[in-house]
């Protein structure tokens, strides 16, 4: 008993020296989190110590970039919760949407905030075949193909899915000429090839690359990059379909928890300086597209990106995520029904 | 209330309420408030929606199947731990809690990433593989049996769901036999065989009596378990609606959608179900002591 307090007091002793440290150390430094989604780790990686050192040289303070992934929804989910993040750089417009009307964090207008609807870099939906692309895969209707098992997460669950859906979708409406019954029929098909819905990006690209189930994954640009630098480009090809989607994702200040955490200035910054020589250098050396290609010190980097035919979420076709998010992914939604057993 | 034989039964008492409510009760109200808030004919299109059903099934189906494989398996662990002395005994023991220990996602890759049809385990069960292969050249079996496609698929279909389960479910049944097969008395064992039973009979009427208050609380504890499974069975289990989708990922996908009530509603039913079906075991182990005395 008298050792339990003992060491009960230590504890205490403890978490106060260490509540004392944080506070002084916030005199001059400061910390600022960013809640992200599940592919941005590389990227940030090196961005955020670009940037702290840029903050340093320009305001001479230290900053502490803490990091979060996860998935979009989950991680919006979370900032709604209460995780004090002070801007969020999720994969949907709706994601962050989200945060703006169920809790009021983020004011309405974000994406009035920065340049580029708020979208520092895009990407794109590409396919990663096996070496050779022994299947044949060249576009989007190859994906329905007899003995083709196609590889993508479950919508509902994953952002990057979502665009996969919708890039398809896009492929479909082309191809039928805008007969939506045709479309859903297509989507349909397609999901009758997909053997395994992992519930997220990166559990997609693991069941492609290590289990090796699968022709094809339908994957972000830069992830497809990033499996071919880890499971060896002997291994894989990278296939640029005619045509995808431009997928956008978003970035917003969190403005109640900078107001809150007195980070204003300093989320300002880290945001804007995405849009930098430097920050769009670092997109694109992370195989994200920049949204200013213009700004790119390294010329090379930006015609590396095959120039393919991209749709827009903002096209009449989808409407925006507000018209096409209940439409396809919301419950009872066009994906819905493609897994509704036939009565 | 009569003064007990035991002093602080108050103090205890007043502890016991206040955690169960801090750590359970407040928690699992919460959950049925919140469901509460959905209006019933959206409760009720939740509840009746195939996909629910066909989710809730699948995550009842392979709950009880595995608790069923883990008492039967699990029995023969515990009596090989207890009755046998062997080298590597102890490291074998402890080996049985591992999958408590184990994080469950890590549990989940490391199952999928061998039963996946290209793994060391699936890749023998795969189609056209060496036991598809094994099965096709018995040319002499009666009828054209072998014709018969053998497709032992395991990781991403209800397989390999029951799988995962029979993993974290194991340890409960272990544990729970193994303190009452311990105290067995061996006596009582020879006694029956010098009374002419045969081994069966001795299994039946007299190992086997005294196990069974053991083996109903670890089936329990490993199915309620299994129930509420969700980091090791996502990797394993493909996630394909109506076919390998359990009820927490369907519970999952509901948060993805911001539908909190949607969540809780299923999230109610499967307690519902669970608190039934533990009710009914917990019944049947109180007709089992009464039966088969206090062991």
């Amino acid at each position: 008993m008298k050792k339990t307090a003992r060491i009960l007091a230590l504890g205490g002793l403890v978490a106060a020296l260490a509540l004392t440290g944080a506070v002084t150390a916030r005199a001059q430094d400061q910390t600022l989190l960013n809640v992200s989604y599940d592919p941005t780790r590389e990227l940030y990686e090196q961005f955020n110590e670009a940037f702290a050192k840029h903050w340093k040289d320009t305001t001479g303070g230290n900053v502490t970039i803490e990091q979060s992934h996860g998935g979009s929804g989950k991680q919006a989910q979370a900032v709604i919760d209460g995780l004090g993040a002070d801007v969020v750089t999720l994969a949907l417009e709706g994601d962050i949407n989200a945060i703006v009307t169920k809790s009021g964090l983020i004011d309405e207008n974000w994406r009035a905030e920065f340049p580029n609807n708020s979208t520092p870099y895009t990407s794109t939906i590409v396919f990663l075949v096996r070496k050779g692309n022994p299947k044949a895969i060249a576009d989007w209707g190859d994906l329905v193909k007899d003995g083709v098992e196609v590889i993508t997460p479950n919508p509902k669950t994953s952002g990057g899915a979502r665009w996969n859906y919708l890039a398809a979708w896009a492929y479909a409406n082309k191809a039928s000429g805008g007969d939506e019954a045709k479309d859903v029929d297509f989507i349909k098909q397609l999901y009758k090839h997909v053997p395994v819905l992992d519930t997220g990006a990166r559990g997609s690209t693991v069941t492609f690359a290590q289990k090796e189930l699968g022709d094809v994954l339908l994957a972000w640009e830069n992830e497809a990059y990033l499996v071919l630098d880890e499971f060896g480009a002997e291994n894989f090809d990278i296939v640029y379909p005619p045509s995808s989607i431009r997928a956008e994702p978003p970035v917003a200040i969190v403005d109640k928890n900078v107001e809150a955490h007195g980070t204003q200035a300093l989320a300002k910054a880290y945001l804007e300086y995405l849009y930098s020589p430097e920050g769009q250098t670092i997109a694109a050396r992370n195989h994200y597209r920049p949204s200013d290609p213009s700004v790119v010190t390294d010329p090379a980097l930006v015609a590396a990106f095959p120039k393919i035919d991209l749709i827009s979420i903002d096209d009449p076709l989808f409407g925006g995520w507000k018209t096409a998010q209940p439409k396809h992914f919301g419950d009872g939604g066009i994906f819905d029904q493609v897994y509704t057993p036939a009565q | 209330m009569k003064p007990s034989v035991i002093p602080g039964f108050g103090l205890t008492f007043g502890y016991t309420i206040l955690y169960l409510s801090l750590l359970v009760l407040i928690p699992i109200a919460g959950l049925f408030l919140k469901a509460a808030t959905t209006p019933w004919p959206q409760i009720v299109r939740i509840a009746t929606a195939p996909r629910t059903i066909n989710a809730l099934e699948i995550s009842f189906g392979s709950s009880l199947i595995a608790a069923l494989v883990n008492v039967l398996f699990g029995v023969i662990v515990a009596w090989v731990l207890v009755r046998y002395k062997f080298p590597g005994r102890r490291i074998l023991d402890a080996i049985v809690d591992l999958p408590f220990a184990l994080p469950t996602a890590v549990a989940g890759i490391a199952l999928s990433t061998l039963y996946a049809p290209k793994g060391w385990i699936g890749s023998l069960f795969s189609d056209k593989g060496p036991l598809w292969q094994w099965w096709h050249a018995q040319t002499w079996l009666p009828f054209g049996l072998e014709q018969f496609s053998l497709n032992f698929k395991i990781a991403y279909t209800p397989t390999g769901i029951v799988i995962a389960l029979i993993f974290v479910g194991l340890p409960f049944i272990v544990r729970t036999v193994q303190p009452v097969l311990e105290e067995f008395e061996q006596e009582l064992e020879e006694a029956a065989a010098t009374l002419g039973a045969n081994r069966w009979q001795t299994i039946a009427k007299v190992i086997l009596p005294r196990l069974t208050p053991a083996l109903l609380t670890g089936f329990a504890l490993a199915f309620a378990r299994a129930v509420g499974e969700y980091g090791s069975v996502i990797f394993i289990a493909g996630n394909l609606p109506n076919i390998s989708e359990i009820a927490p990922v369907l519970i999952v996908i509901k948060l993805e959608e911001f539908d909190q009530a949607g969540a809780a509603v299923i999230a109610g039913i499967m307690l519902i179900i669970s608190f039934a079906m533990l009710l009914v075991v917990n019944l049947i182990q109180a007709w089992a002591r009464r039966r088969f005395g206090n062991v």
